[in-house]
């Protein structure tokens, strides 16, 4: 037998296609913000905070970085209304993104801020700096600088994870697709397309985050 | 519609956590088989090789695991075998496996000092020679960790196979979730048996980790 | 005239070991006391006593007449301001320029306000030698330059004395000469300065009064040509010879 395969079909649904980019490339940049955010702070809380909150934290990281995404989506989307919170998919995508990526942004930056030097911070309290100016001043940035590569895969990672938000119909790439091939039965060409167009979103997304990093995060 | 008790919820999602199980370690077992095969083309000499593997690598690691179901699904109906959620799952995750161990592989290879390649070579090893009886014992002490470790990774992503309508731990949530209208018990408990099965392993990555940080200092 | 610093006998111990056993000093205005002694008397842990980077056990730290209080954030960070302290390793913060290293904490301390805090570090930079280095990254700096910024640093919280820990141990014998000068003139301008140092002409030549540590304790002191022309103790004697071989 012969395979045809007709990506035409598929790319003729282009504006569709160019939706999805847009949505899964928004939800990613606002995840990795939040994410990272709380990340820092999460990562405060378990290297200097109390030692209640440090037990707290710690316990979410390893919830978190322990179940499915898939599982986290589900839990808020269909979960947490039953308990009286109702949100719309694309609010709940956001939120399964950001606490997902902040568990592991934890972890991350927690190992930059170890691998402080300790003359980093004895140099900074001896200029009379408070202990949340030395952690926010001197401490972060670098440790940011430090683990900036583990922290660009990592958003890549929740990027593609996001991929899973269209079994909620948030209408982002992979839910495109999946109504595209509905549309015209091309299913392997339209999913051959997107993975393409994922690849080409990984690679760029990092390229641009690798340059965004020390101009912008971690400022030189 | 027959009243669900917690323990019925429970009991069905145990029933089907075990091809969570099942299915992970296909996925983890058949990756690693590929997934050594693929180092071995990754150290060699050829360039071509490399490069190849390296493309591989970058597909699967550059794509969702998703994305990767829908084609092996899509992609076996196109051959004109008959396709299942079974065979689709085992492929992509399989698949899916051995570029993420290959790559964690290659690091820990890499780890092993540049002179003991050349110790090895000098004394007219050849490269499936030194590969075997230099280099690679020493990698895989290096490996064992992060190799544990990423079981976590492929439990997780046998989530994924829910979408293409496999019955394990997440479909049968859903499917539970359908028949109780309880969703955030039914989902709370499909999370914490995944914690069940994940935890323990991360524990053991994690001590092994410190163990082999503490046998080089 | 009220001293810098006053030291009543401070204990300090790491656990269950003693480093320091009773320490008694008094440091007054415009003095260059320089300590001496071998590896593990205790001279940095004196040193890190008196800006609060180690807690001690017994006895009484006066800096300026204010005494250091532990477990007291805002009596240790008011004390800090009046005690620079330079180290070893430098210890230049690495993602900021030279002149944001001695910005950082006159603007976040002192709320200087950013224009005003710039002039300071041109200023202080001048001062070290370096006019034309505000905008260099730390990595960009060799040893000496690093050294010399990390001195600008200090100064830019215009402490009442300065602590020095063997800062030229980490840098090449050729790039000691230019800290050293920095030091010096430094003390020609009135500064109080009490520095640790392997350098024995140098502590000979700058310090009006010099301290001989010896096994947590104060053994020897004096004026500097007194000590080194006629040591008291065997101690000493042993510690000066044991330099010329
Ligand atoms: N953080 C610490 N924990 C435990 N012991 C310490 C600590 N810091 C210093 N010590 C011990 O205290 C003693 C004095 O150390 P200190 O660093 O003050 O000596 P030093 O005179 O500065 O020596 P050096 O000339 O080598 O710098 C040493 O025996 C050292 O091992
Ligand atoms: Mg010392």
């Amino acid at each position: 037998m012969t395979v045809e395969l007709d990506f035409g079909a598929v790319l003729a649904s282009w504006p569709l296609l160019l939706v999805g980019v847009a949505w899964t490339l928004g939800l990613t940049a606002v995840s990795a913000v939040l994410g990272v955010l709380t990340g820092i702070a999460f990562a405060w809380a378990r290297s200097e905070g109390p030692v209640l909150l440090q037990t707290v934290v710690g316990a979410y990281v390893e919830l978190i970085r322990n179940t499915p995404f898939i599982v986290q989506l589900f839990f808020i989307f269909f979960g947490l209304p039953a308990a009286g919170f109702r949100l719309s998919p694309e609010v709940a995508s956001v939120i399964a993104m950001v606490v997902n990526l902040s568990a592991y942004a934890t972890e991350i930056v927690r190992a930059g801020i170890e691998a402080t030097p300790r003359g980093q911070r004895e140099a900074a309290i001896s200029l009379a700096l408070s202990p949340t100016q030395t952690f926010v001043y001197v401490v972060t940035p670098p440790a940011l600088a430090r683990i900036w590569p583990a922290l660009v895969s990592q958003i890549i990672i929740v990027m593609l994870g996001s991929a899973v938000c269209g079994q909620i119909s948030v209408p982002e790439l992979t839910f495109a697709t999946s109504l595209i091939q509905s549309r015209n039965f091309r299913s392997f060409e339209a999913f051959i397309i997107v993975a393409a167009i994922y690849l080409v979103l990984a690679f760029t997304v990092r390229r641009l985050l690798r340059w965004a990093g020390p101009r912008f995060v971690f400022g030189r | 519609m027959v009243e669900f008790t917690l323990w019925d919820i429970l009991r069905n999602l145990a029933l089907a956590a075990r091809w969570t199980v099942v299915l992970s370690l296909i996925a983890f077992l058949g990756g690693g088989v590929v997934g050594a095969a693929l180092l071995v083309l990754r150290l060699s000499p050829s360039r071509i090789g490399r490069a190849l593997v390296e493309g591989y690598v970058e597909l699967f690691q550059g794509t969702p695991l998703l994305v990767q179901l829908f084609l092996a699904y899509f992609g076996i109906a196109l051959l004109g075998l008959n396709t299942s959620a079974w065979t689709a799952a085992t492929l992509a995750l399989t698949l899916y496996t051995s570029a993420f161990l290959v790559e964690i592989w290659r690091g820990c290879v890499e780890a092993v000092p540049r002179g003991q390649w050349e110790a090895g070579t000098s004394l007219a090893l050849s490269f499936s020679e030194n590969l075997r009886y230099v280099v690679l014992p020493q990698a895989l002490t290096i490996a064992i960790a992060p190799t544990v470790g990423f079981l976590v990774q492929v439990i997780k992503g046998t989530a994924l196979a829910s979408v293409i309508g496999f019955v394990e731990l997440t479909k049968a949530g859903s499917m539970v979730t359908n028949a109780t209208f309880r969703p955030f018990v039914v989902y709370s408990c499909v999370g914490l048996f995944y914690f069940v099965l994940c935890y323990p392993i991360s524990l053991v990555a994690k001590n092994l980790e410190r163990k082999l940080h503490a046998a080089h200092r | 005239m009220q001293p810098i610093v006053e030291i009543k006998g401070l204990r300090k111990s790491f656990g269950t070991h003693e480093v320091l056993k009773g320490i008694d000093l008094t440091v007054q205005p415009g003095e260059v006391v320089a300590i001496i002694g071998r590896s593990g008397s205790g001279k940095s842990t004196l040193l890190r006593c008196i800006n609060g980077l180690e807690a001690f056990q017994e006895g009484s730290l006066t800096v300026d007449g204010k005494p250091l209080i532990h477990g007291d954030p805002n009596a240790m960070r008011a004390l800090r301001q009046r005690v620079g302290m330079i180290f070893q390793s430098f210890n230049l913060f690495p993602h900021l320029s030279a002149g944001r290293n001695i910005m950082l904490a006159p603007g976040l301390v002192k709320r200087k306000v950013s224009s005003e805090a710039a002039d300071q570090a041109r200023g202080l930079l001048a001062r070290v030698g370096l006019t034309d280095k505000f905008d260099a990254m730390p990595d960009r700096l060799s040893g000496g330059q690093q050294q010399r910024v990390a001195i600008a640093r200090a100064l830019a919280m215009e402490p009442a004395v300065l602590l020095c820990d063997e800062i030229t141990s980490a840098l090449d014998p050729e790039l000691v000469g230019e800290v050293l000068r920095v030091v010096e003139s430094l003390a020609e301008e009135g500064m109080t300065l009490l520095m640790v140092t392997h350098e024995m002409s140098f502590a000979r030549k700058v310090s009006d009064r010099l301290i001989f540590m010896h096994q947590g304790r104060v053994h020897e002191m004096g004026s500097p040509d007194e000590l080194f022309a006629a040591p008291k103790t065997p101690e000493l004697r042993q510690f000066l010879s044991s330099l010329h071989e």
